[in-house]
């Protein structure tokens, strides 16, 4: 029987050598130094490398109640500011963000939950304006004519393939959620002016 | 200035999960007097984007647009900015970052605290959420750059606008996960993953001595190109009934020196891990790629994660990695602080960053950009988005 690593203490030999390498990659070997490495040390400080000029930046204005973390002790001096929360998801998104620490799974859960009520909300309020959603248009679905969806599939070795046929469903069943939701309505609305 | 007549932009829209579309917008204002205003001449749609376009992001909200891999031209500035004027072709970090914070001041800009309200665990990235920080990102004409003396750089006028852009993150993404790998000469580099990072993440092995670097993946056109571009080994896992065992048995059963996870949340290769993750939203991500690199390392060995995962928990198989007495080392890449090498070794022409490019898709038809990439049609590997203002 042959002993071989690593059952024995030498490093089998897995690579060409360096000359081999140098010779056959370009740059092989020009940060082997860590110190040409730019994340070489992981911490290195010196604010006078950024280009800031304050120690502390001036504070961006707050045009309303900015939503922040419990983890926080202040507003930070920038912040961005698209999409003020509002609605239902405005509300369970502000709570999620007063009531639980980025550490509680319920923080999370709630902004998730918060996006999917976002979807909702904003899909019934587009139908009240010129533009109302189109799913067709907003995937963008013409591309698996365009960019040949079939070819780009058919006999490839693909792990995705297993499960992209959940894709549709993931977009259509709000909307047939929100339809089922609708006639749901309708009916009961029917019903009670039935009985007038 | 803007004036009247350009009130108003056309940006990408998020409509919630797996829809988009191009809305007109307010051209973004200076709100703070270190802001400045880019008109946006070339953005990319990034693969972790795609957590977001498939809602697996939480404070996602309707009505963001997206987009941290942007460069463009100075539109305006406010009244502090000192180091950019009207006019300038800059680069912009997909970090938004203050400068001389705690983490700042030590170079971790990724990690800068003075920029998200929203989360302390994480900096401000454009275009990413509410999560990180509620930027509007640069999927669009025109895009706000808070920090204006800080994150932005002038870029080299010997560089393309297709090479510019991938060093806004890609580039120094994939070159951050191989400096985080802590690579010695010899070492045996394993990638999960041969998109764009994955693929910077290989080549740049090489710089830091790697003797032999393997690229895993489960698209063809994909490893073809790491063979090409990295100059790698390449494995299809779905051809390998166990990609583990595989790895162990050409390594001659010791495991690699390095591991680099340059997948992030949506790895397939386990159908359970990925519906849990990426369909039902029950994890941060699916942690299928960091699983195997924690059992494809060798004991002793140094795991690199620059994929991408959200801040939800996921099933990673921590005993193994415990037992094995594994480094782990990750974080969002700073991205200004790989510029100055980065660009040496681009002008050397060690590799041409463009060379992964496969797409230019004009932002009116982002959706079916965003369709291609998200569906892996048309051997798409890195879609850039050009604004009809560009």
């Amino acid at each position: 029987m042959t002993y071989a690593p690593p059952y024995t203490p030498h490093k089998p030999q897995l690579s060409p050598d360096r000359d081999q390498l140098r010779a056959s990659i370009p740059g092989w070997g020009a940060d082997l130094d860590p110190a040409d490495r730019p994340a070489v040390p992981r911490e290195r400080f010196d604010p006078s490398l950024t280009g800031a000029h304050w120690e502390y930046p001036d504070q961006q204005p707050e045009k309303w109640p900015r939503e922040r973390s419990v983890e926080h002790t202040q507003l930070t001096p920038v912040f961005g500011t698209t999409c003020p929360p509002k609605g239902l998801s405005g509300a369970i998104r502000k709570y999620a963000y007063a009531k639980y620490s980025e550490g509680q799974a319920a923080h999370w859960l709630l902004l998730m939950a918060g996006d999917r009520v976002d979807e909702l909300e904003s899909a019934m309020r587009s139908f009240l304006t010129l533009r109302p959603d189109n799913p067709i248009t907003q995937t963008g679905v013409i591309a698996e004519v365009k960019r040949h969806g079939l070819r780009s599939r058919l006999g490839q070795h693909r792990a995705d393939l297993k499960h992209q046929w959940m894709d549709p469903i993931i977009v259509g069943a709000p909307w047939a959620a929100a339809a089922t939701g609708v006639a749901g309505a309708y009916k009961v609305a029917k019903n009670v002016a039935g009985r007038r | 200035m803007s004036t009247a007549l350009e009130a108003n932009m056309h940006a990408m829209v998020y409509r919630g999960p797996y829809r988009v579309r191009v809305e007109k917008k307010d051209i973004p204002k200076v709100e703070h007097p270190n802001d400045a205003i880019v008109r946006v001449t070339r953005a990319a749609i990034c693969g972790s984007d795609l957590h977001l376009y498939h809602g697996m992001m939480p404070d996602t909200r309707v009505g963001m647009t997206f987009g941290h891999e942007f460069i463009g031209v100075v539109h305006e500035v406010g009244p502090s900015v000192e180091t950019l004027s009207v006019g300038d072709r800059v680069m912009v970090p997909f970090n938004v970052f203050c400068g001389t914070c705690y983490f700042c001041a030590r170079g971790l800009y990724s990690n800068c605290h003075n920029v998200n309200p929203n989360a302390t665990a994480v900096g401000g990235i454009y275009g990413y959420s509410h999560t990180c920080g509620g930027y509007d990102g640069g999927q669009a004409e025109y895009v706000r750059v808070p920090f204006a003396d800080v994150g932005p750089g002038l870029i080299p006028d010997w560089m393309d606008d297709d090479d510019a852009v991938l060093f806004t993150d890609a580039l120094p993404t994939g070159y951050f996960g191989a400096q985080l790998g802590d690579i010695v000469e010899g070492d045996v580099v394993v990638v999960y993953g041969s998109g764009p990072v994955g693929l910077f993440a290989a080549r740049s092995a090489w710089l830091m001595g790697a003797g032999r670097v393997i690229v895993v993946d489960h698209l063809d056109y994909r490893l073809e190109k790491a063979r090409e571009f990295a100059h790698a080994e390449t494995l299809n896992f779905t051809q390998h009934d166990d990609v583990v065992r595989h790895l162990k048995h050409v390594t001659e059963g010791l495991g690699s020196d390095v591991v680099i996870d340059a997948v992030g949340a949506e790895a397939d290769g386990n159908l359970t891990q990925h519906v849990t993750s990426a369909k039902l939203k029950l994890q941060g991500g699916s942690p299928v790629a960091l699983n195997w690199a924690i059992d494809t390392v060798r004991k002793g060995g140094t795991v690199a994660v620059v994929g991408a995962y959200g801040p939800l928990f996921s099933a990673v198989k921590f005993g193994d990695a415990m037992n094995k007495g594994l480094t782990l080392r990750m974080n969002q890449c700073p991205v200004k602080r790989q510029w100055p090498r980065l660009f040496e070794h681009v002008r050397n022409g060690y590799f041409k960053p463009s060379d992964i490019v496969t797409h230019h898709v004009p932002l009116e038809d982002i959706a079916e950009g965003y369709h291609m990439f998200s569906a892996k049609l048309d051997n798409c590997i890195k879609p850039l988005v050009v604004p009809s203002a560009a």
